[in-house]
């Protein structure tokens, strides 16, 4: 069954008055950074979103989110289009997006709050969030008493204690090392084999893609669609280890040779990137 | 749709205060005492009151216009016996008050409008600037002439004095929320009146209470000058009265009272707005 379906979605940014670049040797201010993308995720699937910078993922995300309108074209769950943010959704941002006058326990609450939950259940579950993620004791520190790591732990069992089905991720690891981002994205993926949300999780890198999903969508260069869906047949349970297996450098080359003649593209739309990106 | 962002280039990525400062070891908050710079700035002003004491008794200074500070310091206590310090004390401090309350209840709703809004503040930004620019005590012979010589005229001159203070620091401090928090809570489906008061609200917090410091002592200086100019009672209006009456003695314990106020009042806000601002984790306001 699809959880997810996303028609026809289109989304063309104007400019400020005054502001200008030129696309394809003509000057406009308006700028399409989507253009028709299709796309059905199934309930409880683990996609990941790649493409160049500019190709639209985050404003993607964004559609799906409710947080923008799109153009033309519409986004459905579970049969409903999306016209505002869904209270069945949850996002996790890559700056975490912690409210940074609240305590960790208090953040977590923040999403329980706004959504009516009566406040002993509030502080249950998010101490039983904070535990999930091993932050248990911290539950009284600001997000500045936190690292980027433990904040982002937060910021994800924020996501999650509203008992979300559709989990939306915008490159939530992108700001931490190397060895954070990969015992984060074990922990994610431990965590969602137990609650089964669906995740849409947008990403840079091609190993993250790889590792976490059950397919992953490459997208365009500018304006975006959707270029390739590629299944990601590796068995789960996934260990770090699995990442030297044949098996995924054979999906290593298949994601990056759909992905670099977009990346090429985009290098040389990159002039335009800094008018919309984000 | 008030909230989303259509713009493009508007919705800069701003670190989060958050992602600014990575893990750091829970820190205890210097005491305004603890800084070490009292002790320090001590000697300097012992000096001063020493040549306050000595110059007009070796006659640098004429004593009948500058007495010695012992002198000053014997009519303080006469004063604060007599308990006449205490009622103007009380009346003064009443006065700026008020106004200063006043000014509050006013800027800060005014000042979400205008922060949140971008239309409302295009519309009510000249007046402001206009408003704001006028001398409060240019107003005072206005402020007798529509609300008389009394109390209402004294309050009107507070408010005035630190209503402006308030509004500009609620508007830049709504103006500068993080949009990543705007969109986080968005996200959480945050309606609008949990959106002002669970997350612009506190994010502009600092701004606002910096915004209440400059707008205590400037309804504190008002006050004073009002009362100076047109007043019964009041501190000002002993420190004016006592120089008519060429009571110096009186005069400088007057203005010495003032000084002390100012000091007091200054380290109680210092002190308010770094324990509303604990969150920040650190202690970048400084006692001026």
């Amino acid at each position: 069954m699809d959880r997810i379906v996303v028609s026809g979605i289109r989304k063309t940014f104007q400019l400020k008055p005054g502001q200008y670049v030129t696309v394809d040797g003509e000057e406009t201010d308006r700028v399409t950074v989507l253009d028709g993308v299709d796309l059905n995720i199934r309930k409880g699937e683990f996609i990941t979103l790649v493409g160049p910078s500019g190709s639209g993922k985050s404003v993607l995300l964004d559609i799906i989110g409710g947080l923008t309108q799109a153009s033309k074209g519409i986004v459905q769950l579970d049969g409903t289009t999306i016209t505002r943010p869904d209270p069945k959704t949850g996002y996790v941002f890559q700056q975490y997006a912690l409210f940074p006058w609240r305590t960790a326990l208090s953040n977590i609450e923040y999403a329980l709050e706004v959504r009516g939950v009566p406040k002993r259940e509030r502080s249950d579950r998010a101490r039983y969030f904070l535990a999930l993620f091993g932050l248990s004791g911290f539950e009284d520190r600001y997000p500045n008493q936190l690292s980027g790591g433990m904040q982002q732990r937060v910021a994800i069992a924020r996501a999650l204690a509203s008992n979300p089905e559709v989990l939306l991720m915008d490159e939530p690891f992108a700001a931490l090392d190397a060895q954070t981002r990969e015992i984060l994205q074990s922990e994610l993926l431990k965590i969602w084999e137990k609650i089964n949300t669906t995740v849409i999780f947008v990403t840079h890198s091609i190993d993250e893609a790889i590792y976490l999903a059950d397919r992953i969508v490459v997208m365009t260069a500018r304006p975006g669609t959707v270029k390739e869906i590629i299944d990601i047949d590796l068995q789960r349970p996934r260990d770090g280890d699995i990442r030297s297996s044949t098996e995924f450098n054979a999906y290593r080359a298949r994601v990056w040779e759909a992905l670099r003649d977009e990346v090429n593209k985009a290098q040389k739309d990159w002039a335009l990137s800094p008018a919309y990106a984000n | 749709m008030a909230y989303i962002s259509e713009k493009p280039g508007i919705g800069i990525r701003l670190p989060s205060i958050a992602a600014r400062s990575a893990a750091r070891p829970t820190r205890k908050h210097k005491t305004v005492r603890g800084d070490g710079t009292f002790s320090y700035g001590l000697p300097l002003l012992i000096l001063f009151f020493l040549l306050w004491e000595i110059a007009p008794r070796l006659g640098w200074l004429n004593p009948i216009f500058f007495p010695p500070l012992s002198d000053v310091c014997r009519s303080w206590i006469g004063l604060a016996e007599s308990g006449v310090l205490a009622k103007h004390i009380g009346i003064s401090l009443q006065r700026a008050a008020i106004g200063f309350g006043l000014a509050t209840i006013v800027a800060v709703p005014l000042g979400f409008l205008m922060g949140r809004y971008s239309l409302f503040e295009k519309i009510s930004d000249l007046l402001v600037q206009t408003l704001r620019n006028t001398s409060q005590f240019a107003l005072l012979p206005v402020f007798i002439l529509l609300l008389g010589i009394g109390e209402a005229s004294k309050i009107a001159i507070t408010f005035y004095s630190s209503v402006f203070f308030l509004l500009v620091n609620t508007i830049s401090g709504v103006k500068a929320v993080d949009p990543l928090l705007l969109k986080a809570a968005r996200s959480m489906g945050t309606s609008d009146v949990d959106l002002f008061r669970k997350v612009i609200l506190p994010a502009s917090i600092p701004s606002i209470v910096a915004g209440a410091r400059l707008a205590v002592k400037s309804s504190i200086f008002a006050v004073i000058g009002a009362e100076m100019l047109a007043a019964k009672s009041g501190l000002g209006y002993l420190i004016q009265q006592s120089q008519l009456m060429m009571e110096t003695g009186d005069m400088y314990a007057g203005i010495l009272t003032m000084t002390l106020i100012g000091l007091i009042v200054n380290y109680l806000l210092v002190w308010f707005e770094r324990w509303a601002t604990s969150w920040k984790g650190q202690s970048d306001t400084s006692p001026h």
